[in-house]
């Protein structure tokens, strides 16, 4: 799974791969969110904790009955999808040259590409409480702080360059 | 709460609990009703026990907000289909179509809270202007006038910080409660280039605070605004509503209400209630949620405007005119977009959009000119919000796989260095686009899905294709390197894979229950009222008969307002202008 994120939004000098960043375990805490209790869909708020105010984004919000059917339904559906373009890469994937990463990514499914890259972006540029960019680390190559609260921005900040 | 009065649970049960109907709860108990609030979403806005303080579940998180639909609607519980014409069948995608939060607080959750007034000419375009082949323009049965106070009193209530500098503003009985939050960097650039260019870029009036208002502090320029709810209740809409309409002591919010039924009278001509699923209860293997019946001598319908139809569709009820659901509007979006050489931090600082200009709603020579080159007898274009861009992890998706993304990143070409003109232009009404109910796609409760049958007029496109040049014109004044104009909806079926999809993107949808002076030509009258069941008011964007080229926020909550002012005989005193 790290190989296959790494492949799908590779790093480079300044910035972690998706996979390099701990993207495995947030797949892995998606498709187990309901593990939990409450499950790991909703980070909870206001304050991460890291500009000021209390850590609170680890105390996951409930889900709605209704919501919990919806979720519980994608997440078996995306189980479904991983399970089939992991098979599909092989048991000998990390084995390969990297190229070659990219050439046996290429014979999975379309559904499995899409759903590796979207939630290798969510992992890597997404908040560290669903467990990718570790320490933030994504955030500090692109120059973006996450969530400010309580802090936020002075209105001197705002109308500078 | 909810004591029996004269047989019934309560006054008034109302439908929704976004702007519309969180200002009818205030107004209405504020006049002495004891009113019941049924939401069909989650609360994460305030406890609802006194002191009704926030919930603490608002945060700065895109995974949430923009990735995880927090807000809701699911469609996988609530699908909703589109289609452009009968050409397409059916339906041409089913899914996330306008999908407004389902919260409490409804829309007004996710808004950055942009809060124009319509100006005089709004509520008279047939009279002033005169129609358009292949459009129902029409007259307001209300004028400025006769919304003004409730304009004022909408502003007060909300909390609007802005300035009187915008020449085409209409007339105001008293300035604005705020004065303007900061402006952001990139605004700077972009209105002294439209400036440059003989155009009139002014503060935009904002639902958010610039200052300590009403007991909720001022913004604090965290940069999660539009989409985002407001960790802390910066934004007024619609908390301080909602907050005061509990603090009476005579309303309840009951969440997770799914209101299916609108029950009524033998007659049919007195609404005596509403019926609703629970859908907090435990799912059980039926499948099928408990019903609870509220009684109430009044009923307020404020799902917005796409529910509001639906709701009476399923009940077949109001639609003597046969107009539910019909002149379906929505703001026609022109997207101009910049690329700077250097960071403007409209990604992440500040509200989304700080500064607007009008003067494509305006018009001037060249515009008439082009409205004639058009074979149309005007053109009317909407405000132009000059804003950012998203979130780092949609300009992520918008790279797509491939091996230089995280160089992509961190040059931001699409975040952090993009600045982003938005035209909200004017949507004529056309009979033919329409909400009405998908003939076999059902929501998780066995209810008809909202259809939406839509195709922009040929005035939307032609506004279009006259003021994107403009625009691009202005950020490339700006310091521009490069500029590109798209629309939602796009204007070219051929497009298989239009950037922002097929069906509208824009939030403002108006104009399914038409407000009008006769129950042959409208649905509701000129308070509210459904000509069919009298006790029953209409209390969202519905009631628009006629889109104008302004957010459509304050104008529904002034509507609103007035609507169960004059249902509960506590009317305004008409207004003056203010002395300069």
């Amino acid at each position: 799974m790290r190989a296959a994120l790494d492949r799908t939004v590779p790093g480079d000098d300044l910035t972690p791969g998706a996979g390099e960043a701990g993207g495995a375990d947030y797949v892995d805490g998606l498709l187990a969110a309901f593990n939990f209790d409450p499950p790991r869909v909703w980070a909870g708020g206001p304050t991460s904790g890291r500009h000021g105010g209390a850590a609170t984004f680890d105390q996951w919000l409930e889900l709605g009955p209704w919501e919990e059917r919806a979720w519980r339904a994608r997440i078996e559906e995306w189980w479904i999808i991983y399970e089939t373009g992991l098979a599909t890469l092989g048991e000998d994937f990390l084995e390969l040259s990297e190229a070659e990463q990219s050439e046996r990514l290429s014979t999975t499914s379309k559904e499995f590409r899409e759903l590796l890259f979207t939630h290798a972006c969510e992992s890597l540029y997404g908040d560290p409480v669903y467990g990718g960019n570790r320490d933030g680390q994504a955030w500090q190559a692109i120059d973006f702080r996450g969530d400010v609260q309580p802090r936020g921005y002075t209105d001197e900040e705002v109308r500078a360059p | 709460m909810s004591t029996p009065v004269n047989g019934t649970d309560c006054d008034a049960v109302i439908i929704g609990s976004g702007p519309g109907g969180s200002t009818a709860a205030h107004v209405l108990t504020a006049a002495g009703w004891n009113v019941i609030v049924l939401e069909k979403g989650r609360n994460h806005l305030l406890q609802l026990t006194a002191p009704f303080a926030p919930m603490g579940h608002f945060s700065n998180d895109e995974i949430k907000f923009s990735q995880r639909h927090f807000l809701g609607p699911d469609s996988a519980l609530e699908p909703r289909t589109f289609r452009r014409d009968e050409a397409d069948g059916d339906r041409f995608l089913t899914g996330r179509v306008n999908s407004l939060p389902s919260t409490v607080g409804g829309g007004g959750v996710h808004a950055d809270g942009k809060l124009p007034r319509f100006r005089e000419v709004d509520f008279a375009l047939r009279s002033d202007l005169g129609g358009v082949d292949g459009a129902d323009v029409v007259d307001w049965p209300i004028s400025y006038a006769d919304l003004e106070p409730y304009y004022a009193e909408a502003e007060q209530l909300v909390g609007v910080s802005g300035e009187e500098t915008n020449p085409f503003a209409a007339w105001r009985s008293g300035p604005y409660p705020m004065p303007p939050g900061a402006d952001m960097f990139g605004a700077l650039l972009s209105s002294a280039a439209a400036e440059r260019r003989g155009l009139h870029p002014y503060r935009a009036p904002s639902g958010v605070n610039s200052v300590p208002y009403d007991n909720r502090p001022a913004c604090n320029n965290c940069g999660f605004c539009a989409f985002y709810g407001c960790p802390i209740e910066a934004k007024g809409d619609p908390v301080a509503l909602l907050r005061r309409a509990l603090n009476t002591g005579r309303a309840q919010i009951i969440s997770e209400a799914y209101a299916s039924e609108i029950t009524t009278d033998a007659r049919g001509t007195r609404a005596t209630g509403v019926r609703y699923l629970d859908l907090s209860a435990p799912i059980t293997d039926s499948g099928a949620p408990p019903v609870h019946e509220i009684r109430a001598h009044h009923v307020v319908l404020a799902g917005g405007a796409f529910e509001t139809p639906r709701l009476l569709l399923i009940n077949e009820l109001g639609n003597s005119s046969g107009l539910v659901g019909q002149n379906l509007m929505f703001h026609f979006q022109t997207l101009a977009v910049g690329g700077f050489p250097e960071r403007l931090w409209g990604a992440s600082r500040g509200r989304s959009v700080t500064h607007l200009h009008d003067d494509h709603i305006v018009g001037d020579d060249a515009q008439t000119a082009a409205a004639r080159a058009a074979d149309l007898p005007w053109l009317r274009g909407g405000i132009v919000e000059h804003g950012g861009a998203a979130g780092p992890i949609l300009e992520a998706l918008s790279y797509g796989a491939n091996p230089h993304h995280a160089a992509s990143m961190r040059a931001s070409a699409l975040r952090e260095r993009l600045w982003v003109f938005t035209m909200q232009g004017e949507d004529l009404a056309q009979p033919t686009n329409r909400v009405d109910l998908d003939p076999s796609v059902r929501d998780a409760w066995g209810f008809p899905a909202g259809r939406v049958t839509y195709r922009p007029h040929r005035h939307e496109t032609a506004t279009s294709d006259y003021v994107g040049p403009i625009l691009e014109e202005v950020l490339r004044d700006a310091g521009a390197e490069w500029t590109v104009v798209s629309t939602s909806p796009p204007v070219n079926d051929n497009d298989r894979h239009p950037a922002m999809g097929h069906a509208p993107v824009s939030y403002h949808i108006m104009g399914t229950t038409r407000m009008g002076s006769s129950p042959e030509s409208s649905v509701v009258d000129s308070s509210g009222r459904l000509w069919d069941l009298e006790n029953v008011i209409v209390a969202d964007s519905s009631v628009f008969p006629t889109s104008t080229g302004y957010g459509p926020t304050l104008s529904l909550v002034a509507l609103a307002a007035r609507a169960a002012r004059l249902a509960a005989g506590v009317p305004l005193a008409p207004t003056t202008p203010a002395e300069k």
